[in-house]
């Protein structure tokens, strides 16, 4: 197989230290329906500013990197193994260059291992993927996920006497309006917050997050989610609790909601909240195991 | 709202004339500080008899930049400049003067601290702690008692932040703890911060927390 560490540190460092168009377009967009001289829009100002120096420098927008989560689809003929290692010595490479903080602390003895690398750290998921002819063999997708807003997302099993939340999408839009509400301006508000309905509840986690390399701009495929990520866009925006908690009219960027089957006993709403550094990077690779690759780009341009 | 210049140690006089709302440019030494140096201050510090004899040096430290002083919440990215671990002086506190400098310094979510904060302001005459997402019932009346403020960076204005940060005077426990949850002394200059919880018992979080309960409890009754 190629060596794409190199790839890879460069994936890891666009995720870094800039954000994706979209996101940086829905702050600029919140920023401007603020209160002139609002603490709300002095903090839109200060994040602004701050992207701008970040991508200026080529360092990162915020000093958690979180854990790195790598979604990797791949070609039949890569192996998933090479692919670990690879994107292993990458992540210990990029926080050599300090694109990142070195964050993977051993729960036993407190312990950081200095370079990302610990058991389960980083997060990475396989799925081998049919490319359809298209001659892409390798995509990966990247989260940098900081641990203040996933400190604030959560998980309720329906019904939810408390809040008169049943096995409905009624009751999915109440616990969604309370997660937002407890995280408060905890998590580093606007986020975006992803939902996954179903699955277990480990997988139903799994899925919340996938949500988040969903376009801020995109529309559900499912007319009734798509309903629901409009109606609870606005709910949220209701509660006030504004960035950073400093109260104002933008909480949350977008909802973006999943669906999986349900065990009939279960019916879990899995709750990922992301800061407004939502710092998603992907990568594209052809012909990758050929010496002939191809292509390589981002959602924002060629590398 | 006012806008404010303070410089560190802060006197008493001037942190009892900040209200919620105010924005505050900090400048002059600090420390950082989050969840493994706040059990190790509790630990080692405030909750003995004596203080052992090994970190004797470390508290008169603390004790000298804490009094009127500044903890900031925040695990940093740093960069080692090239060569400078040659220059070090083993065991000589201070001798990573210039050694090491701050790629991205946004604050961390405060309100881990809340069963430390009040009797680390109490014991080191703490005028204040930067962080994100404010703190509880307990720090706010630290505030009000001994005069105090909770002072809410950006969170995530973390290459912005750095550019602020001006020099890295040393750091300690750096192998035991890690990078992030180290005692990074820094000086900074015209740090930006707007007051959320003041010395008079006010806290915007648990304002907008309020405001928020009855804008859900007015959606979910739909």
């Amino acid at each position: 197989m190629d060596d794409m560490v190199e790839s890879f540190v460069e994936l890891i460092r666009r995720a870094s230290t800039d954000l994706p168009p979209d996101v940086e377009a829905a702050l600029q967009e919140a920023r401007d329906r603020e209160e002139p001289g609002s603490a709300a829009t002095g903090a839109l100002d200060t994040i602004l500013e701050n992207v701008a120096v970040a991508r200026a420098n080529s360092t990162p927008v915020c000093q958690d990197t979180g854990v790195p989560i790598f979604y990797v689809r791949h070609a039949r003929e890569l192996s998933t193994r090479q692919i670990r290692t690879q994107l292993e010595e990458a992540v210990a490479e990029a926080t050599r260059r300090s694109y990142l903080r070195p964050n993977a602390v051993d729960p036993l003895t407190g312990r950081n291992s200095g370079n990302n690398l610990g058991v389960g750290f980083p997060t990475c998921h396989f799925e081998e993927w049919d490319d359809g002819g298209c001659g892409q063999a390798l995509q990966v997708d990247l989260l940098l996920k900081g641990g203040g807003s996933e400190n604030v997302g959560t998980q309720y099993k329906l019904p939810h006497p408390g809040l008169g939340a049943g096995r409905e999408l009624e009751g999915v839009r109440r616990v969604v309006l309370d997660a937002v509400y407890q995280a408060q301006g905890k998590g580093c508000a606007p986020g975006v917050i992803g939902v996954a309905i179903g699955a277990d509840r480990g997988t139903g986690y799994v899925h919340a997050k996938e949500q988040l390399f969903r376009p801020l701009g995109d529309a559900n495929p499912v007319p009734e989610l798509a309903t629901l990520e409009q109606c609870l866009l606005e709910e949220c925006n209701e509660l006030g609790i504004g960035p950073m908690g400093f109260g104002g009219k933008t909480t949350v960027l977008g909802i973006k909601i999943g669906a999986y089957h349900r065990l009939p006993a279960c019916y879990f709403v899995s709750i990922a909240y992301m800061c407004w550094a939502c710092r998603r990077a992907s990568l594209h690779l052809q012909g990758v195991g050929s010496k002939r690759m191809g292509r390589l780009n981002t959602a924002d341009g060629d590398l | 709202m006012a806008t404010y210049d303070l410089s560190i140690p802060i006197s008493e006089q001037a942190v009892r004339a900040l209200h919620v709302g105010d924005t505050v440019n900090l400048s002059g030494l600090m420390t950082t500080g989050r969840d493994a140096a706040h059990k190790y201050l509790i630990e080692t510090f405030i909750r003995v008899q004596t203080v052992p004899e090994s970190e004797r040096s470390l508290y008169e430290e603390l004790r000298q930049l804490l009094d009127g002083g500044i903890i900031y919440h925040c695990g940093p990215v740093v960069r080692q400049r090239e060569g400078s671990a040659e220059r070090r002086i083993p065991g000589q506190s201070g001798s990573e003067r210039g050694q090491w400098e701050f790629v991205a310094a946004g604050p961390t979510t405060s309100i881990r601290e809340e069963v430390y904060e009040p009797e680390v302001i109490a014991h080191f005459g703490l005028r204040g702690v930067i962080g994100k997402g404010g703190m509880g019932p307990g720090t706010l009346r630290a505030c009000q008692e001994h005069g105090a403020a909770y002072f809410h960076a950006v969170g995530g204005a973390a290459s912005l932040i750095a550019n602020a940060v001006k020099e890295v005077v040393a750091v300690h426990k750096k192998d035991e703890f890690g990078v992030p949850e180290a005692f990074w002394f820094i000086r900074v200059e015209h740090f930006p911060v707007v007051v959320t919880m003041d010395s008079h018992g006010r806290s915007i979080h648990e304002e907008v927390e309020a405001a928020s309960k009855a804008a859900l409890e007015r959606l979910i009754a739909g």
